[in-house]
């Protein structure tokens, strides 16, 4: 079983972040790896140890800061690593992407062919969700999103998909784009001996021209969205806190009948 | 200029989200509404013309669009003609629109919380960053899909209510690799759904688990009940209820927060709210940096005497 997890380098959500240019500015110090991309690791390690054999890769796009992410899937157990970095990316829509991600997934592919990519349900970052679709049908690979549970027998993967109106089970042949909730699993905690072997682990970096992919048809210029203007939203005003010390629940009301809230 | 809108149909019922995404489309040109499923009563007719459309476009696939390929082909099928889709936002919509992106080569932004044409383009406004980044984003592609939150449009019937045409849609659902073996429905709870609601009342680790008085709470206020995900991993409640960024995105008039210390991933779920409402035991709790009023105290205390004060300032 070789599955490829993709993983993606994120600003910590607890830090400052800002824009430069409709871009996210990334800065060295404050990245880190998605976090519901440990659930689309955690959920490749237990397919290939239930297999008994096969391969964890995995994957980032992004500038060298980015690496970090998959130095982090290094120590929670992935097999070995690859950073896909190009400053013609940059900008790149959903699409674009996709189209970067699939490449790589069929240059790892040529080596021994791929079974699985398995991938988080949304970057906290941007949260679209929108790139596990864009990717399967780029591959042309089965399309298993919002998987709240796995399975892979007999050449097949079926899921379990928890959507607000129905429980869904979709199964489909292999390869397959899987995306995962984090209801899927518990993480496990990286363990000292791969925090030390992620440190030293050789992780090849690739271009666009590595992979083929045309660099006029990817990044800012081949984005079909523009972001013309970001600002930071303004902190609420007039906030108030109260300590209870008996009234408080009045008050609280009082509150909400003054606001036509109750 | 025709605008598309798929609507969000609960039992053959519109949604009032629906209604929302017809309100907006009103703002930008002529809305031709796009319905899946089987045909439509003549009452859903009738209020989607009272809200602006001019036609409703059926294409009758049954439950065959559950597979997000398949719907992107019916919904293709169905625009054609036009080139702005508008659709309620959700994790199931986004990856029709993505897939049907795909096949048109349009432009699309999700988790919209507004549109507008500016030079002939849709432009849209959304937050990102666990809400507290605004942003605009201009889609340059010829075609424009918007996915917009529920609650972000005040939905409006039209000043000049037409009678909508229905169309019948001949589509022809692709072959797709995935089959949908089993689907159980969800029990639908009584009231509106968690992302449409007015008035949300949300627990967390401070509940101990025992909703008894955030229900009451919420059923006060004509409000739904939601959950940290604290709880839901506790098996508290269900994870219908959990409001956050891998749950449900929630942008009601007022939001009301009991023993929620307010983790990014919830903030981020939330923090777009009209009004935030809060009741914590620990002073430094996250939560109250994004709170209008803040109550530092016990929910058990504090929510009974809340209830008790607008009991009797409603019967007085």
């Amino acid at each position: 079983m070789r599955i490829l997890v993709t993983v993606k380098h994120v600003p910590d959500l607890q830090s400052h972040r800002s824009f430069t240019d409709g871009t996210v500015t990334r800065t060295a110090d404050d990245g880190t790896m998605n976090e519901l991309d440990e659930n689309a690791v955690e959920a490749a390690l237990q397919i290939v140890e239930a297999a008994g054999e096969g391969e964890v890769v995995a994957l980032t796009v992004g500038g060298p800061d980015a690496v970090a992410a998959v130095r982090k899937a290094l120590q929670l157990g992935a097999h070995r690593a690859v950073h896909v970095s190009d400053e013609a990316i940059a900008g790149s829509d959903v699409f674009g992407t996709a189209m970067v991600i699939a490449a790589a997934v069929r240059k790892v592919g040529e080596e021994a062919p791929l079974d699985l990519v398995v991938t988080g349900m949304a970057a906290l970052d941007g949260l679209t969700s929108m790139l596990p679709t864009a990717l399967a049908a780029e591959l042309d690979w089965s399309q298993l999103t919002l998987a709240s549970a796995l399975t892979v027998e007999g050449g097949q993967a079926t899921i379990e998909r928890h959507l607000p109106d129905a429980h869904e089970t979709v199964t489909a042949p292999l390869p397959a784009v899987v995306s995962v909730t984090d209801e899927a699993n518990k993480p496990r905690y990286p363990n000292f001996k791969l925090i030390m072997a992620a440190r030293k682990a050789e992780i090849p970096v690739w271009s666009l021209a590595d992979l083929g992919v045309d660099a006029a048809a990817v990044g800012g210029g081949a984005s079909r969205t523009t972001v013309v203007e970001a600002s930071e939203r303004p902190e609420r005003e007039n906030r108030v806190t109260v300590t209870d010390t008996g009234d408080a629940g009045t008050q609280l009301a009082d509150f909400l009948i003054e606001k036509g809230l109750a | 200029m025709s605008v598309a809108v798929l609507i969000e149909q609960r039992g053959g019922e519109v949604t009032r989200p629906a209604l929302e995404a017809l309100t907006l489309a009103r703002s930008l040109g002529s809305p031709v509404a796009v319905w899946l499923g089987d045909a439509p009563s003549a009452d859903a007719v009738a209020q989607l013309g009272e809200y602006g459309a001019t036609e409703v476009r059926v294409a009758s696939v049954g439950d065959g669009a559950r597979l997000p390929a398949q719907a992107a082909a019916a919904i293709a099928a169905a625009t054609a003609d036009t080139s702005v889709l508008i659709v309620i936002s959700t994790f199931v919509t986004k990856e029709i629109v993505t897939r049907l992106a795909v096949l048109t080569g349009a432009g699309v932004v999700v988790d919209a919380a507004g549109a507008e044409l500016v030079e002939g383009k849709v432009e849209t406004f959304q937050t990102v960053f666990a809400a507290t980044w605004n942003v605009r984003t201009r889609i340059d592609a010829e075609r424009a899909i918007v996915g917009i939150r529920p609650n972000t449009t005040q939905a409006s019937p039209a000043d000049q209510p037409g009678a909508a045409t229905v169309v019948d849609v001949a589509v022809e659902l692709p072959e797709t690799r995935e089959r949908v073996t089993h689907v159980e429905p969800v029990a639908q709870q009584d009231g509106v759904p968690l992302s449409e609601a007015p008035v949300v009342v949300s627990g967390g680790r401070g509940t101990g688990g025992d909703y008894t008085l955030v229900s009451e709470l919420a059923e006060l206020l004509g409000g739904a009940v939601g959950a940290s995900r604290d709880a839901t991993d506790e098996g508290w409640i269900s994870h219908e209820h959990m409001v956050g960024q891998t749950g449900t995105t929630v942008t009601p008039a007022l939001y009301v927060a009991c023993g929620i210390s307010g983790a990014v991933h919830h903030r981020g779920g939330m923090q777009a709210s009209g009004t935030i409402v809060s009741i914590n035991m620990d002073p430094d709790a996250p939560i109250f940096e994004i709170s209008d009023f803040g109550v530092v105290g016990s929910l058990f205390d504090v929510i009974p005497q809340a209830i008790e004060r607008i009991k009797a300032h409603r019967g007085a």
